[in-house]
């Protein structure tokens, strides 16, 4: 589905990310993991259109949308999610979903204002998918309140109603776990999961914890130093001895 | 009983002047209020608006290029076109810049065309402005010429804030606000950002503009000194905030209540001795920078905060 080609991304004389190639597979769920600064983030804001690569290709169902900006990723059915929630704070939990999809009439400020007829139409059926989608995250209760007021948590779970919103293809996860307390985290797995099974996505998730990695995800890739280190299942990769030396920083003399 | 009817004809006075600001204090509202661009430049698209409209409904004059004899519904809808123009140029070059760095672009916007009017004298007539412009109702007898004019700002005054209310209220509205507050989020959801933000940034000029062309006729002359950041730009983004960023009827009413307050307290520092009287010139602008303060440390909403749908229905 999304296949990285000798993508780089370079600051200054940093290679953040250093002729990285890599295969995301449709209907399956992806971890990318690897210690800090080993360009997980880098790869994630390149392939949502956030920078663009200093060189080498992102194919997306064959084609090449490397530099494409963000918007127009979000058409082609890549949506992400950030790391750090990135609610819209004064506007209500309803109102953050309900602005997300595509094709909104009255998002025309003409059509807006002249034609009530058709900006009622899309209104109805965008408020009853963002209804289906707060109950799906099991938080109805909570519509009309504005975001900024939510909990970590509940901010979490919005940044992931916010990709069910759309037709979405691709789905990429910055550390949806970050920050989330154990019961929550559970019920935000079992979330991806159904919306795997039951609507086709396909996930690429970046993410530290690892019990969730190895309950979600297949394959695994490390990344280290920009490239891929390896991959497979988590359990295999768990016992690579190049991954534990990349996370505990490696080597004898480390030791 | 004279008394009563001079009392009016103040009355009058405090609602066009105060109703032509609620034009400029709308058109900041979408700006700033709904989209969170921080245009510090509104006496520029001000006084553009008003020399449009001047130069184009006055009879031929020999001080300034035409007139041309429009009449004066023309000649603003001009003056809309031509400031929302200038708002299109400004914001393609300014629109990447992040908040501050938009005001200071923008701010010094406002300066360069206020100093091309004040040294351009073939086409405006430089320092001593464009005069003998024809204001609406003015051939009709006393007071009914004050009557109608308050009568006309009011009732633009009133379909622009329906009009706004629609649009606030709009999906439009609604990524208007998701821009304001979290642009990566709403690039995140498939939004063009900096297309949206041109069209707030040129709608709010335009009507600037026809604030702007408003204040001409009202007045009847027009100078470069129109263009004076204190009254043109500061004042406006004091009623907006004391009336409320993201409300239109806070715009509306903050416009009221701040022009009121501007133009009362001359009443009372005229009354001063003749030293004093000159000083307090500047204690008017102190203390409208006084109320800022304080509005933005203990209201900081303004009077009537923005306020979002409940249950998301478009009613």
């Amino acid at each position: 589905m999304l296949e990285l080609d000798n993508l780089t991304k370079s600051f200054g004389g940093l290679q953040a990310v250093d002729n990285c190639s890599l295969k995301i597979e449709a209907g399956k769920i992806t971890g990318l993991i690897g210690p800090n600064g080993a360009g997980k983030t880098t790869i994630f804001n390149m392939i949502a259109g956030a920078m663009k690569p200093t060189s080498g290709r992102i194919l997306f169902e064959g084609e090449d949308i490397a530099g494409l900006p963000t918007h127009e990723m979000f058409h082609r059915g890549i949506v992400r999610t950030f790391q750090i929630p990135h609610e819209f704070g004064k506007l209500t939990v309803l109102e953050n979903l309900m602005v997300v999809p595509a094709d909104q009439t009255g998002e025309n400020l003409i059509l807006g204002l002249f034609t009530p007829g058709a900006v009622k139409k899309r209104e109805e059926e965008v408020l009853a998918l963002a209804e289906d989608t707060l109950e799906f995250l099991t938080l109805t209760h909570l519509k009309d309140e504005l975001a900024e007021n939510l909990s970590g948590g509940q901010k979490k779970l919005l940044e992931l109603g916010r990709t069910m919103m759309t037709d979405a293809k691709l789905v990429l996860l910055d550390e949806p776990g970050a920050g989330v307390n154990p019961t929550l985290l559970k019920q935000l797995g079992n979330m991806i999961r159904r919306l795997k099974e039951e609507r086709g996505y396909t996930f690429c998730i970046v993410e530290h914890d690892m019990d969730m990695i190895a309950s979600l995800c297949d394959p695994v890739i490390v990344l280290n130093e920009g490239s891929v280190l390896t991959q497979g299942k988590m359990a295999d990769v768990r016992k690579d001895e190049r991954v534990l030396d990349a996370y505990l920083g490696g080597g004898e003399e480390a030791a | 009983m004279d008394q009563l009817y001079g009392y009016s004809l103040y009355g009058l006075s405090l609602l066009t002047f105060g109703g032509i600001y609620a034009m400029l204090a709308l058109g900041l509202n979408i700006q700033l209020g709904f989209t969170g661009l921080f245009n510090a430049g509104i006496a520029g698209f001000f006084v553009v608006g008003a020399y449009v409209s001047a130069i184009l409904s006055t009879a031929p004059s020999e001080r300034h290029i035409g007139g041309f004899d429009w009449p004066i519904p023309f000649s603003l809808v001009a003056a809309m076109v031509v400031s929302a123009l200038i708002g299109w140029a400004v914001a393609r070059i300014c629109m990447r810049l992040r908040a501050d760095y938009l005001a200071i672009a923008t701010l010094g916007i406002a300066e360069i065309l206020r100093l091309i009017f004040k040294n351009e004298t073939d086409l405006t007539n430089g320092a001593r402005g464009v005069s003998y412009i024809p204001k609406p109702y003015e051939s009709l007898a006393q007071p009914w010429n004050h009557v109608m004019m308050t009568v006309v700002v009011l009732a633009i005054v009133a379909v622009l804030y329906f009009m706004l209310e629609r649009a606030r209220k709009s999906p439009w509205g609604r990524v208007m606000a998701a821009i304001r507050e979290n642009e990566d989020s709403a690039r995140a959801a498939g939004k063009n950002v900096d297309r949206l933000r041109v069209q707030a940034f040129v709608v709010g000029s335009a009507m600037m503009g026809l604030g702007g062309g408003m204040m001409a006729h009202h007045l009847k002359f027009i100078d470069p000194n129109a263009a004076d950041p204190t009254t043109a730009t500061f004042l406006v983004f004091v009623m907006l905030i004391v009336g409320g960023s993201g409300n239109n009827k806070g715009a509306i009413v903050g416009a009221l209540l701040m022009w009121t307050i501007w133009s009362a307290t001359e009443i009372f520092t005229s009354m001063l001795p003749g030293d004093l009287a000159i000083r307090s010139a500047y204690i008017r602008v102190f203390l409208i920078g006084l109320m800022l303060q304080i509005m933005l440390q203990k209201f900081p909403q303004g009077l009537f905060p923005e306020k979002r749908l409940e249950t998301g229905s478009s009613g």
